[in-house]
């Protein structure tokens, strides 16, 4: 079960054949994921590392049956592989590449509305249910199948507390990394939604970041809809106002967006907050107690 | 990026907003010569001069004074000149003014303040307008958020025109200012999308004795997104206004950040580079920086971050966190003792590796001879580096 992805996801990687996107489109398949093929426009009918590729989206779906996409093109080109996987009827899209100017995925979410599928991302890891597909640049080894979801929108934090889980003997059931942009696919919500859906997830670790007020609405739903134990972890403490820390979503400004007023929100909702990222391991398990 | 004020009333004009009529002063004796032509233009002799930074609250921090004639406004801009001028957002040391803008005075029948930015919850880009223009809009949004007025944009129609009409007769304009300010708000839109900003601010946005509507002041800021595909916007980047070791972080690609602590940081990952902050902070000590080497860094790109950090005198320690995913231990090795090797370690250096290729990352830093301490974890790490800086105070 798990969500979002599993054995049965027949992925094909937009942009295959550049270096990001026949790397990652290798380690996918390493890790056991269906891999049906790429595609680049302009190169289809070639085969790239084992994989064919296609000039368009819909050739490959309807070629390959590919229900889920990978999106490795440039920044000014994503938008567009976004909307082409929706179009050919793709339903889970995950899109890796980091830089999309905001107007651009203002645009594409507007042309999204309506539509079925589910984009993750821009800006992410990816998504990854350990033992059945890695649809991602997550380094594979660190997860391992188990009960806590991860939802977070963070890369490397999202490392940081798959590696602790699975240290711990937890495991992740599926970890989802929703990415750092202001405007993007899943948000914390509708993940927390299929968390709590999932009979294979137990307990949900959610790891969050200053700017914007997701985590405040994240907050408010748990309190009311999650029955699953939460525990979480807000970065930014000392980051200062104004500022744009790597990630473009990731600024205060106008007093909204601080971490110290997150954790204060999740706190009230009964959340568990990690005092330090060394600690999302051991306070999540503290949790499911 | 943020521009200056000057620079955001010229793009604003190319798309046909009006602005009043105004020179950019880039030496010190340019002020009269600025203001003799717009006085002979305008014929009045009430000019405005303004000091060029990038930081809000110019007018209570002295940087924005009326003056009437040629002589008073070259003593008002030699007197902002080259100095340092302090509002509430520049900090206590100020900005120093190496720009003005010259222009003319309005005769002001109303304040009113615009802008327009992205809605991060909704998806969608905001036209946001008040009849509390010139004051401070968090202000206004704290104290009577009803009084600020709201049109969310369908980017597939664009702003609508009843929308801008909505927003200004709910400002209670009437006439041929309303449909002044309907199409000021149509032409704003216009440029926030044509130029892929991230916020157009006019504050105060004036209603002229002669029922004109100009743009008075006018903060601009760009996504840095998109600012390959904006090389006029790009050009306007002004490098006095930015920390020169951002700058020189930038040419390598890297994500950097001053901070005034003491302890440098180099991590891959935002998120991870934020909560190394914290952790730091959380064992009593201060981050010197946020630095995110990225995902797909060289050894070259991780020399260079190197030598951003210990090149900051204030830099007591270092702490180099690592979760490599993309980003491969290895790496971060090579790249610290080439750097290590080429300039030197003046300060403790803490090193936490973990992920792909942690073991060749392991024993290259072991096998270096370097004197490097090495972390378990992260909180480990934190722990060593903040033990090893304040011991050196002590």
């Amino acid at each position: 079960m798990a969500i979002l992805a599993n054995s049965q996801t027949r992925v094909v990687v937009q942009g295959l054949t550049g270096a990001a996107g026949s790397f990652h489109a290798k380690q996918m398949r390493d890790y056991g994921t269906v891999v049906v093929g790429g595609v680049t426009p302009g190169k289809g009918g070639t085969v790239v590392e084992g994989f064919p590729i296609y000039d368009t989206v819909a050739q490959a779906v309807k070629a390959t049956g590919a229900n889920a996409s990978v999106i490795f093109v440039p920044p000014f080109g994503s938008a567009d592989a976004i909307l082409e996987a929706a179009g050919a009827g793709v339903e889970l899209i995950v899109c890796i590449t980091e830089g999309i100017p905001v107007l651009d995925m203002v645009r594409a979410k507007r042309a999204m509305e309506g539509k079925s599928c589910r984009l993750v991302g821009p800006n992410c890891p990816g998504v990854i249910t350990p033992g059945a597909a890695k649809l991602g640049i997550m380094p594979g080894y660190i997860h391992k199948p188990g009960s806590v979801g991860i939802v977070s929108r963070s890369g490397t934090l999202t490392y940081e507390a798959a590696f602790q889980l699975t240290e711990l003997g937890l495991g992740q059931s599926t970890a989802v990394g929703i990415g750092g942009d202001p405007v993007k696919g899943l948000d914390f919500i509708e993940c927390l939604t299929l968390f709590e859906a999932d009979p294979e997830t137990k307990a949900i670790l959610l790891i969050g970041e200053i700017g914007g007020t997701s985590e405040e609405d994240a907050a408010a739903f748990i309190k009311a809809n999650v029955k699953k134990p939460v525990a979480a972890f807000v970065a930014g403490l000392t980051a200062p106002p104004g500022r744009r820390m790597g990630h473009a979503g990731a600024i205060i400004s106008g007093g909204k967006g601080k971490a110290s007023d997150k954790i204060a929100a999740l706190q009230e909702a009964g959340i568990a907050i990690a005092p330090t990222p060394a600690e999302l391991g051991k306070t999540m398990a503290k949790a499911m107690r | 990026m943020k521009i200056h004020e000057y620079q955001a009333k010229s793009l604003l004009s190319k798309f046909g907003l009006p602005i009043p009529m105004g020179i950019a002063v880039l030496e010190v004796g340019g002020a009269s010569a600025a203001a003799e032509k717009i006085i002979q233009t305008t014929q009045n002799e009430t000019v405005v001069v303004k000091a060029q930074i990038h930081a809000g609250g110019r007018g209570k921090g002295g940087g924005v004074k009326v003056v009437k004639g040629v002589a008073a406004a070259q003593e008002a801009g030699t007197k902002m000149f080259g100095k340092p001028l302090v509002t509430h957002q520049t900090g206590p040391e100020g900005r120093i003014v190496k720009r003005l803008l010259v222009e003319q005075g309005v005769a002001i029948a109303r304040e009113l303040y615009a802008s327009i930015l992205v809605d991060r919850a909704r998806s969608r880009v905001v036209v946001m307008v008040s009849a509390a223009g010139g004051m401070d809009i968090e202000e206004v949004a704290a104290k009577s958020p009803e009084s600020i007025l709201m049109e969310h944009v369908d980017p597939t129609l664009g702003l609508a025109a009843f929308q801008a009409r909505n927003l200004a007769y709910a400002l209670g304009l009437k006439d041929q200012v309303a449909k002044n300010a309907t199409a000021f708000l149509l032409k704003l839109y216009e440029a926030f999308m044509a130029l892929d900003a991230s916020l157009v601010e006019i504050n105060p946005l004036v209603i002229t004795a002669d029922q004109r509507v100009l743009a008075l002041d006018c903060k601009m800021t760009f996504d840095d997104n998109a600012l390959e595909r904006h090389k006029e916007v790009a050009e306007m980047r002004d490098l006095d206004e930015e920390d020169p070791t951002e700058t020189e972080a930038r040419k390598f690609d890297l994500n950097f950040i001053k901070l005034d602590g003491s302890i440098g940081c180099m991590v891959n990952g935002a998120g991870l580079a934020m909560a190394t902050m914290d952790i730091i902070k959380y064992f009593g000590a201060s981050p010197a920086n946020f630095l995110d080497v990225g995902g797909g860094a060289t050894k070259e790109k991780v020399t260079a971050a190197f030598k951003i950090l210990t090149s900051d005198p204030g830099v007591k320690g270092i702490f180099v966190n690592i979760f490599g995913g993309i980003m491969k231990c290895d790496v971060i090795a090579g790249g610290v003792i080439a750097a290590v090797a080429e300039i030197g370690l003046r300060v403790p250096l803490v090193v936490r590796l973990a992920g792909t290729n942690v073991e060749i990352g392991t024993k290259m830093l072991a096998e270096s001879g370097l004197p490097i301490t090495t972390a378990t974890d992260m909180a480990d790490g934190a722990r060593k580096v903040v033990a090893l800086v304040s011991g050196r105070k002590n």
